[in-house]
């Protein structure tokens, strides 16, 4: 298990080398999120994150996650500071035994982590800039689990 | 408003709570058993924690770096946070 949080760009296929290469391991799951700009008017995401509850609280879904899925293998990378459009903002990870576990541990993860990870985005483009609204759909979303 | 024996507390505060303070953190001497007296308590001295704090319900706070809800003791916590709900991922 690795999680990290981090103001560095990462590349998401040079974070696989050595993941989930235990004998066990017969799928591998990983989603990447990226910066976007709906409305053709943003210049850059500004994430911000509470020092030291972040690292503390991915561990704990990660854990959680590696238990009810049986993961063999779990990574979370999660950047902070000023990103661009077009960068990687997060990753995730999993490893089972089965393609189900791992894509439903995946699912998992990133639908707590939305709603319960402490981070909070903020676009910054032409006309100034303005805090992302949590949605609804994601705390809703959590009902599944 | 629900008192105890006056403590010292580190607030913090992240997002736009912390631009409406103008403030990332402070430490906060108070009697406020619970965050919901201590938001009282701080909105009450100064009109930038009222526009902070005016909708609870828009709010999340963290006690020791643990999600929490505002009517939790505060007796025996160090850390307070106060923040929106979280946009991660």
């Amino acid at each position: 298990m690795r999680v990290s949080v981090q103001p560095d760009r990462f590349d998401p296929a040079a974070e696989m080398a050595g993941f989930g290469t235990g004998p066990t391991t017969g799928a591998v799951v990983t989603f990447t999120g990226i910066v976007r700009d709906d409305t053709g008017r943003m210049q850059a995401l500004e994430i911000e994150h509470y020092p030291g509850m972040t690292e503390a609280v991915i561990a704990d879904y990660a854990r959680a996650a590696a238990e009810r899925f049986g993961l063999s293998d779990v990574l979370v990378i999660h950047r902070h500071g000023r990103l661009a459009i077009g960068e990687p903002i997060m990753m995730v990870a999993t490893a089972a035994r089965h393609r189900q576990a791992a894509f439903e541990a995946a699912e998992y993860l990133m639908d707590w982590l939305k709603s319960r990870a402490p981070f909070w985005k903020k676009e910054v483009g032409a006309d100034g800039e303005s805090w992302v609204a949590a949605k609804d759909s994601d705390e809703d979303a959590l009902g599944r689990w | 408003m629900a008192m105890t024996d006056p403590a010292r507390i580190e607030v913090v505060y992240f997002a736009w709570v912390r631009e409406r303070i103008g403030l990332p953190r402070e430490s906060v001497t108070t009697a406020a058993a619970t965050p919901r007296a201590l938001i009282a308590e701080l909105s009450a001295r100064e009109p930038r924690y009222g526009a902070a704090f005016a909708d609870p319900s828009a709010l999340r706070v963290a006690l020791d770096r643990k999600l929490s809800d505002f009517d939790a003791p505060l007796a025996g916590v160090r850390e307070v946070a106060f923040f929106p709900p979280m946009t991660g991922g």
